[in-house]
């Protein structure tokens, strides 16, 4: 499998094709829904999100909480399409793209091509795999959403499928 | 009345016993779900066959570090089937079933995912769990545990048929809300099906249809023949593991029937994903 580290360039995400395997390495945000409500609100109050945007990307995901000795509790993909509505904005503002699990939809594909995303899936059910890759984990906001909350997590070798690639081809 | 002949049984035990099954479901697949599982492996290539080794192995790691199988520990469904011979003792069997579900997520280190539908604030522990209550002749009491992924969860429908569309339009509303979920609630799936009963009551046929093992038919001839028939036209849709193309879509379709009204032909289809987390006790 093709190992990959982010950040990434334009170049280096163009260079990946729809159905490659990889193993990702480097920084990510988790988010899901409560946590993009609340981007979305300081966005629109004009005020900055949490962590830079530009060539970051967000991993859908609601960790079990850690136990001692470990960085972060299992932590699988969820379901991407619930984050259809939020994805396109994000990208439009520089998001490096996103990693879940599923389809996601034509305006999210639209979107990755615009602007050179790419959308990555993780196996999804494979919680205590994927918390073995996550080497470090920190607390960037909404500490109240629980595991809700956006963690930034340093990842090794994390097996991700190119689900969406930034030409429009998706492998769904 | 025989009442010196009602056996007594403190709802401490009830307590207790879903906090034994609710630790053990957070980090096990059923028997039976495994076997499939291993089966479906063989038969596909490629990526499905990736991720299909990947969520075996990850049981081997969840086992071995003692972590839940998936982040989604689920809410919690709880069927009991308390023996009508049984007088309870102690605090409310409600709070009981909480408690245990209460101090087993937070032991675990499982995730808590219940919160209110409109503030969305969590209640911080997983409760209240979704409990069912059957009174069942003797003197037993058997305790099933149930986390559900709501990945699965909300891919799930219920359709009132009419009469008139039968075993055709049954086996039309399961394949057609599969093809719709697509690649989301993690396939290779299994669906539990609910045929027949209210509106309420077919749902929780389905949901009970999902506590039997995987691959095991229903008594009844025909409804296995609908639960033949829909599985193969299921793994017809190309679906395969994590909607990444294959022959194994989903590894059981399981049916449950209840006489229902003349007018109506209710159908509920309840999803539930590949991390099959199913666990049972006799109290």
């Amino acid at each position: 499998m093709k190992k990959i580290t982010l950040p990434m360039t334009k170049e280096q995400l163009k260079a990946l094709q729809a159905g490659d395997s990889v193993l990702l390495s480097g920084t990510i945000y988790t988010a899901r829904d409560c946590a993009h409500r609340r981007i979305f609100e300081l966005l629109d109050a004009g005020m900055v999100p949490p962590f830079t945007l530009e060539g970051a990307f967000i991993y859908y995901a609601g960790p079990c909480p850690a136990p001692q000795g470990k960085a972060t509790g299992s932590c699988g993909p969820t379901t991407s399409a619930r984050m259809n509505a939020f994805a396109p904005r994000l990208l439009d503002l520089g998001l490096g793209g996103m990693i879940g699990k599923g389809e996601m939809n034509e305006a999210v594909r639209a979107a990755l091509v615009k602007n050179g995303g790419v959308y990555f899936a993780a196996i999804g059910g494979a919680g205590a795999f994927y918390a073995n890759a996550v080497k470090r984990s920190e607390l960037v906001a909404f500490p109240d959403l629980l595991s809700e909350a956006i963690y930034k997590f340093e990842v090794e070798d994390f097996p991700l499928v190119v689900a969406m690639d930034s030409h429009g081809t998706s492998i769904y | 009345m025989k009442g010196n002949s009602m056996r007594i049984l403190d709802t401490k035990e009830i307590e207790n016993c879903v906090y034994r099954l609710a630790r053990q479901a957070g980090l096990r697949l059923t028997d039976s779900c495994r076997t499939a599982l291993k089966e479906a492996e063989l038969l596909e290539g490629g990526a499905a066959r990736f991720a299909l080794s990947t969520v075996l192995e990850n049981e081997r790691i969840a086992q071995r570090e003692g972590m839940p199988v998936c982040q989604d520990t689920g809410m919690s469904c709880v069927i009991l089937e308390l023996g009508q011979e049984v007088s309870l003792s102690g605090m409310p069997i409600a709070d009981a079933v909480n408690e245990g579900v209460r101090r087993a997520y937070e032991d675990g280190n499982f995730r808590k995912s219940i919160c209110d539908p409109l503030t969305r604030v969590n209640t911080g522990d997983n409760t209240p769990a979704h409990l069912h209550i059957d009174i069942v002749e003797g003197d037993n009491v058997f305790v099933t545990f149930l986390p559900k992924g709501f990945g699965s969860e909300n891919m799930s429908r219920l359709n009132m048929l009419t009469p008139a569309e039968g075993v055709e339009g049954i086996v039309n509303t399961i394949v057609e809300t599969v093809k719709i979920a697509g690649s989301r609630p993690c396939p290779p799936i299994v669906v539990g099906v609910g045929i027949g009963g209210s509106f309420d009551g077919c749902a929780l046929l389905a949901k009970k249809a999902l506590t039997r093992e995987i691959g095991s038919s229903n008594a009844r001839a025909d409804v296995a023949a609908i639960e033949r028939e829909a599985l193969e036209k299921i793994n017809a849709l190309g679906i395969g593991a994590q909607g990444f193309g294959g022959k194994v879509t989903a590894l059981s379709v399981l049916c449950e029937i209840a006489p229902t009204h003349i007018a109506g032909l209710p159908v509920a289809v309840n999803i539930q994903c590949y991390c099959v987390r199913c666990e049972k006790e006799v109290l």
